[in-house]
């Protein structure tokens, strides 16, 4: 069993049947990282270009960790330090990485559909590490292994998606991946912040928290984008934390194993209290950790393989 | 490809009897069961370490630690041919300073040892690396010997040898057979 494609651009491009096979390949790479010496040859020789056009600290570090310890060469490319500064357009960006022989580009866009757009241009294989508002698959991957790390099992889960669901790349990521295995999907957030015709990517929709948390398996906090508060979307960051927010009363409502869930950075204060975010249920910690394991796997799955049978 | 059954090399009892053999030379050949340690290659190695540390500890009264070692991220095919499935390392002991006893069901080219002991030496820095196999069925292509084996077997390089075990195929049975288009 082997990934379809040579890239990887979203969770709507993939089946359930991949997805699995991501996760039970993470498992494998997780023990690597415990250990004193944190590399194995496995892609010794393999070139792979990290391309980050908006800044991200997390999601960049985790992919160079995870090339690194597969022993592949990393080279990161960021849109200040680099010709995309001086306005080479990305499609000579494209050329020039490719003619430098890379096995692999991890790119992350402003503009939705940048990767797909990557991919078509060049033979080598393209991951999509956060288009726009669109898609952030390898998050909703580790997110994805973490939940099952946690519960056992995806399958017949209740997940409370909650926040700025309208620009959040990684709600629809998780959206899809997670109801492709059979969880059950509710977005809740102020009004302003749920997109029209959500609820056709498989999920309900609620502007009430307090109602749905008490069947919640698993609540995903959504960072709050502080920097869109001059679109005042809501009337005031106190009254998100009021009726949005995580704090420890709320805690107390969600069932005795249910998980707590943050794709960082934390705003301790709004989306989340201090508090929650500290407590043993929260797997925030776990999520970052689990990050480096699911992204080995799907470098090994997209680039350890060669021709033949 | 299908796998044709030509003969059954080896039952139960003549596996049983291999492996208290083998647990016995182990333990002469190292004086004792205090330093050592086995460790499983994936699937197939990993039942015949488990069933080797059993005897060991009833011969020697002390059960040497069990490690299970899987061989995927350090083959030397890897981009070659598609990518095997990979299991999990688990080894909970400290490899530094142990005699290491590597088990597993067939030595044929060498490849596998050789990607184990890369993989050991990750881990750290073993005192000495000892190699046990249920069958050797020759065809070297490193310069690898067993220490310890159960059977030797000549066989052409179109036959395959097949180790089923009780854990894993519900059968103690070594059976030689050829892969039919």
């Amino acid at each position: 069993m082997q990934l379809k494609s040579k890239d990887l651009l979203g969770i709507r491009e993939l089946d359930g049947e991949e997805i699995e096979l991501i996760l039970d390949t993470a498992e494998s790479f997780r023990e690597i990282s415990t250990r004193a010496v944190k590399k194995v040859p496995t892609l010794r020789g393999r070139t792979i270009v990290s391309l980050f056009l908006e800044p991200s600290t997390r999601t960049r570090v985790s992919f160079e960790l995870a090339g690194k310890r597969l022993s592949a060469d990393v080279v990161n490319i960021s849109a200040r330090a680099s010709a995309v500064a001086k306005g080479e357009c990305l499609k000579d960006t494209a050329k020039t990485i490719e003619a430098m022989n890379a096995d692999l580009v991890v790119m992350r866009h402003s503009a939705a559909g940048a990767p797909h757009f990557l991919a078509k241009l060049i033979e080598c294989g393209v991951i999509n590490a956060g288009d726009g508002a669109h898609e952030h698959p390898t998050q909703a991957l580790l997110d994805l292994f973490t939940i099952k790390e946690r519960l056992g099992k995806i399958e017949g889960l209740q997940v409370v998606v909650i926040g700025d669901i309208a620009h959040s790349r990684v709600a629809r990521s998780n959206i899809l991946a997670l109801t492709k295995l059979g969880a059950r999907v509710t977005v809740v957030g102020p009004p302003t912040l749920i997109p029209m015709g959500i609820g056709e990517m498989g999920c309900e929709v609620s502007y009430d928290l307090d109602t749905v948390l008490g069947q919640a398996d698993v609540v995903y906090a959504l960072r709050i984008q502080l920097e869109r508060q001059t679109e005042t979307l809501f009337p005031s960051l106190r009254e998100y934390a009021a009726l949005f927010g995580l704090n420890e009363e709320r805690a107390g409502r969600l069932k005795k194993n249910a998980l707590i869930m943050h794709p960082g950075p934390m705003n301790r204060g709004i989306e989340i209290t201090a508090e929650v975010a500290d407590l043993p249920q929260s797997v925030v910690t776990d999520q970052v950790a689990n990050g480096v394991a699911v992204r080995m796997a799907i470098l090994y799955l997209l680039i350890g393989g060669g021709e033949g049978a | 490809m299908a796998f044709k059954e030509k003969t059954t090399i080896m039952d139960r009892g003549a596996i049983q009897r291999a492996l208290t053999r083998i647990a016995h030379e182990i333990v002469e050949r190292s004086g004792g069961a205090e330093n050592l340690a086995l460790v499983g290659i994936r699937s197939r190695g990993v039942h015949l370490a488990s069933r080797l540390a059993r005897k060991i500890g009833e011969i020697e009264g002390i059960t040497p630690p069990l490690g299970a070692l899987d061989i995927t991220f350090y083959r030397d095919d890897i981009g070659t041919r598609p990518q095997p499935k990979a299991s999990v390392t688990e080894i909970t002991f400290d490899v530094t300073g142990k005699d290491i006893i590597l088990v597993d069901d067939v030595l044929y080219t060498g490849r596998s040892v050789r990607a184990a002991m890369d993989a050991i030496f990750d881990l750290g820095r073993p005192t000495t690396i000892q190699l046990a196999v249920m069958i050797d069925r020759g065809h070297r292509e490193l310069p690898v010997r067993a220490d310890f084996v159960g059977k030797n077997i000549p066989t052409s390089q179109r036959e395959e040898v097949r180790v089923n075990l009780e854990e894993e195929d519900g059968i103690d049975a070594v059976i030689l057979g050829e892969e039919v288009t």
